[in-house]
């Protein structure tokens, strides 16, 4: 038995993860973090509150930054999911972004870390010409315990200014 | 920056690397434990006492057994007889300490108290089942103010007779009456700090894998310490060492609440053994919040002496320190270090300390980075206080009474003495970095203009690398593969603070290696030798012995296989770049590939009495006792007087941790214990209510500095080689030990016209706000 045993039935649901599409049966109460991790065994999202204040969970879904832990696994039927592991290119050469975070010490423990890519990721192709303040705001719902989040307000600032050079 | 070349010393040490970790990380595909899942895995749910004190008078678990996928629901009376005995090695068998029982038994003692575990085949169902467990509780007085807790009716622990857990001083208060009563000015006053939580995002979680065939147990685990898990579950369980390995991939912080192996991680390695399979429980943030551990709260009556100069005379401290339930570990050694470090880097010729600690029924006492921080926060606040009272600037206070090197080694009152350390130059290097004078000049400007600025700084000096008993040594084996490539197996317990990286570097550098050649293996019992793990701020120096000790070794087997093989002498032997070369002659060089494959396949070419294959292990033991670390910390503020609201503007640390192997991860750690500090100051509380009940049991309750509070920290640094391993210090817990009072000062400074004394924390703005309206309306 799993997760989406036990109390009320289980609904089927279709989306793509990553890009390649899943079908599974989920119990409704399962979340999308729950899911992903223990369903889709993609275990890089990660679970730092379960009440969606710290963020480490954080996904795209259709293209927009969601917390996982506050979706539940049904909702997202029928869109297209990115999580951290589909940030690299399939090559697994790093995103601007995780190697702008590679180069300036942004991570420490690493478990906020997927959430922090994943947020940037989206942000950054919303706001490509970020001034301080904005990246200090757009992380402002990231939560970091190691960092001081020192080396991730370089790191942004890099990936930002890689992009804005064309180099992405 | 970062690429893997060595610097212009043709080492990799001092170079901002990058991470070796991060490839893992960024892609989400660390392991942590969450992401362990074994084959029939099972899951646990605690069930939690909702009552600060009650008395348990049954527990009905009937129904929760019916429903779906419930396998056990375990309680006191299943799991404590099952444990031999349990005791932490830093602590030992014999000190006097707390009772821990794994599940509560007859009495809950806080809110979050683990009163049965329920098995389920998923977490969703452990939780179904939990709730269907009717625990009958007979609600009891509790203790909840600690500050009261000595003289309570009511006993937290019946058998220890006491709510006062240790007292003791090394003179009292009185026998300094003499130097106050005829000082030229005497500063006094109780400083409070709250209760924090050291929160790593990721919480506690343990997998207990216990096979009965062979008796063996493996456990996945996050923590700090994974050679501890190993040895306290074989004490505790009775078991061999022997047949238990413990793995610990990645762990997503711990800052002291991963070291010690506390009582709901008993209850998984008890259950373990009972329920025939794997058995996993991932801690949930709530359940981190009331019962993983608080750190801090405590106060002190602290005084000073000073002459009509402003030199001190004398400083006492009065210290009481709240230890909650179920304190881990035993709480004495943090308490004492409060009071024999109070005299801080400065020349205090008279001083003294008497330390109390108490039980309340509250969430136990865990550590966390800088566990005796209080005393650089009262000494330091107490120094601004004293400084405003004589009308001296805090600079020239501190100026006049700060140690300089001559006077090192330098024996502090309290019986601590401090070498290699630089705390005049930390303090004027931050100085100059903010330039002083010219925020002092801005400060007035904008007070004319209504606007409140203001200054605070903290210098303290602090004990790394404990060099005795548990901690004293470390061990490393490094082996050169078969391919010439090199694997360095050390005991590891990194939680973010880079570990991997700093052996490699130091790996690469000790045997000539180049780094992308180098590899490390830690975190796993059954292949890495024991050691203490990650705390005291012990890792840098420590695995730079255990990496010195072992590569020396090889170094000489390299260097006589390459000589035999370039018929030259040892002694000529340079090892560069993953090979090994005559001095002089760059031509004539062996790679550590063909080398390893002699030592390996071909070893009739092995010269006599040089034994085949490229491994060595050896064991470090630390050179010295204490390593001393010093640093200085600025800040400067902006208050705003009707709302409370501070906002920081500038921060500043100057710190001496000798030379860096890795200035990107000393800056790291610097930087994450600054805002931990920060965030101690300003936003975070561990609170609870009159009745014992926690209050902040979500991180919307329980704030953290998000990236919108934080400042851009500047960090200045002063290189005094310690007289451990190539002169490194312990930078780990520095950060949150001088941000406290540094962030304090500065809103003191900007209040300053008002003529308010900050005493208390946190400094929330309804603490500000309500302070300043009070003052007004006097």
């Amino acid at each position: 038995m799993g997760r989406n045993d036990g109390v009320g039935g289980a609904i089927p649901v279709e989306l793509a993860i990553n890009g390649k599409t899943r079908r599974a049966t989920v119990e409704p109460r399962v979340t999308l973090a729950d899911f992903l991790r223990d369903e889709c065994r993609l275990t890089g999202t990660h679970l730092g509150c379960e009440h969606g204040v710290c963020g480490a969970c954080t996904v795209l879904v259709d293209g927009a930054a969601v917390r996982a832990c506050l979706v539940f696994a049904v909702q997202v039927d029928g869109t297209e999911v990115t999580t951290i592991e589909g940030i690299a290119s399939p090559d697994g050469e790093l995103s601007v972004v995780q190697a702008a975070f590679r180069d300036c010490h942004g991570l420490q423990c690493g478990f906020c870390t997927p959430g922090f890519i994943v947020s940037v990721t989206a942000f950054l192709r919303d706001c490509p010409n970020p001034s301080d303040e904005q990246i200090r705001e757009a992380l402002s719902g990231n939560l970091c315990r190691c960092t001081g989040y020192q080396g991730i307000f370089d790191a942004v600032r890099q990936a930002a200014d890689t992009m804005q050079r064309g180099e992405a | 920056m970062s690429d893997p070349t060595p610097n212009t010393e043709g080492r990799y040490a001092g170079s901002r690397i990058r991470r070796v970790e991060d490839a893992r990380l960024l892609t989400g595909h660390g392991t942590y434990v969450d992401d362990v899942v074994l084959p029939g895995m099972l899951h646990a749910a605690f069930v939690r006492s909702p009552f600060a004190r009650a008395a348990v008078r049954d527990i009905e678990t009937s129904a929760a057994l019916e429903a779906p996928g419930i396998h056990f629901v375990l309680t006191a009376a299943d799991l404590n007889p099952g444990v031999h005995e349990q005791w932490h090695t830093s602590i030992g068998p014999k000190m006097p300490e707390t009772p821990r029982p794994p599940l509560a038994e007859g009495e809950v003692r806080f809110v979050g108290d683990p009163v049965a575990l329920v098995v389920a085949d998923s977490r969703y169902l452990a939780e179904d089942g939990a709730e269907l467990v009717e625990v009958d509780y007979e609600p009891l007085p509790a203790v909840v103010d600690y500050t009261g807790a000595e003289q309570a009716d009511t006993l937290v622990h019946e058998s220890h007779g006491s709510n006062l857990i240790t007292g003791f001083a090394n003179m009292p208060a009185s026998a300094l009456d003499e130097v106050f009563d005829s000082a030229a000015c005497v500063a006094s006053e109780t400083i409070h700090q709250q209760a924090v939580a050291p929160l790593p995002i990721e919480a506690r979680g343990i997998v207990v894998d216990y096979a009965r065939s062979t008796g063996e147990l493996t456990i996945y685990a996050s923590t700090q310490t994974p050679h501890e898990v190993r040895l306290f579950c074989s004490r505790l369980l009775g078991m061999p060492e022997h047949h238990i390995r413990v793995v610990a991939r990645d762990t997503g912080g711990g800052f002291g609440q991963k070291v010690m192996v506390q009582r709901d991680e008993m209850v998984l390695m008890l259950a373990a053994t009972k329920v025939g399979a794997p058995l996993k429980w991932i801690e949930d943030r709530r359940e981190n919040l009331i019962a993983a551990g608080k750190s801090r709260h405590e106060h002190a009556d602290v005084k000073m002496a000073f002459d009509a100069d402003g030199a001190i005379q004398a400083a006492y401290i009065d210290f009481v320190q709240d230890c909650g339930a179920y304190p881990t570990p035993w709480p004495i050694s943090a308490a004492a270090s409060v009071g024999m470090l109070w005299p801080g880097p400065y020349r205090v010729p008279r001083a003294g300390f008497s330390v109390k600690t108490v039980y309340t029924n509250t969430v136990g006492r865990s550590a966390y980075r800088g566990p005796w921080q209080f005393e650089s926060l009262s000494r330091e606040v107490l120094l601004d206080i004293a400084a405003r009272q004589m009308e001296i600037d805090p600079v020239e206070l501190r100026r006049r009474n700060l140690l300089r090197r001559g006077e090192l080694p330098y024996a502090n009152a309290n019986g601590m003495t401090y070498d290699n350390v630089s705390p005049l130059e930390t303090f004027e290097q931050a100085l100059e970095m903010l330039d002083y004078d010219a925020f002092r000049a801005e400060q007035a400007e904008a007070r004319r203009n209504g606007r409140y600025l203001g200054v605070g700084m903290g210098n303290f000096v602090e004990p790394s690398t404990p060099g005795q008993g548990y901690y004293g040594t470390e061990a490393a084996t490094i082996r050169i593969e078969p391919s010439g490539r090199v694997n360095v197996y050390i005991a590891g317990g990194s939680s973010g603070n880079s570990i991997e990286t700093t052996v490699v570097q130091l790996a690469a550098d000790a045997l000539g290696a180049k780094l992308d050649d180098v590899h490390t293996t830690q975190g796993d019992t059954a292949i890495t030798g024991f050691g203490a793990g990650t705390a005291g701020s012990r890792s840098a120096s420590m695995t730079a012995g255990a990496v010195r000790e072992t590569a020396t070794a090889l170094r000489t087997r390299i260097a006589a296989i390459a000589a035999h093989q370039l018929e030259a002498a040892p002694d000529d032997i340079e090892l560069v770049d993953s090979r090994a070369s005559v001095r002089g002659k760059p031509d004539a060089f062996v790679s550590f590939k063909e080398l390893a494959n002699i030592a390996y396949f071909n070893t009739r070419k092995l010269p006599p009495g040089v034994p085949a294959g490229l491994e060595a292990s050896a064991r470090y033991s630390a050179a010295v006792q204490t390593i001393w670390v010093n640093a200085t910390h600025i800040c400067t503020c902006e208050v705003d007087p009707t709302t409370g609201r501070v906002q920081i503007l500038r921060y500043i640390v100057s710190e001496d941790c000798g030379p860096m192997i890795n200035p990107s991860v000393v800056e790291g750690q610097i930087a994450g214990g600054t805002v931990q500090g920060i965030g101690g100051v300003l936003f975070e509380h561990l609170a609870y209510d009159d009745d014992g009940n926690p209050i902040t049991t979500t991180l919307m309750d329980y704030l953290l500095p998000t990236s919108t509070e934080v400042p851009k920290i500047e960090f200045g640094h002063i290189e005094t080689p310690s007289d451990g391993p190539g002169g490194y210090k312990g930078v780990g817990e520095g950060g949150a030990i001088g941000a406290p009072p540094a962030v304090v000062n500065s809103v003191a400074d900007a209040l300053s016209p008002f003529g308010v004394t900050l005493t208390r924390l946190p400094l929330t703005p309804a603490r500000i706000a309500t302070l300043l309206h009070e003052q007004r309306n006097r």
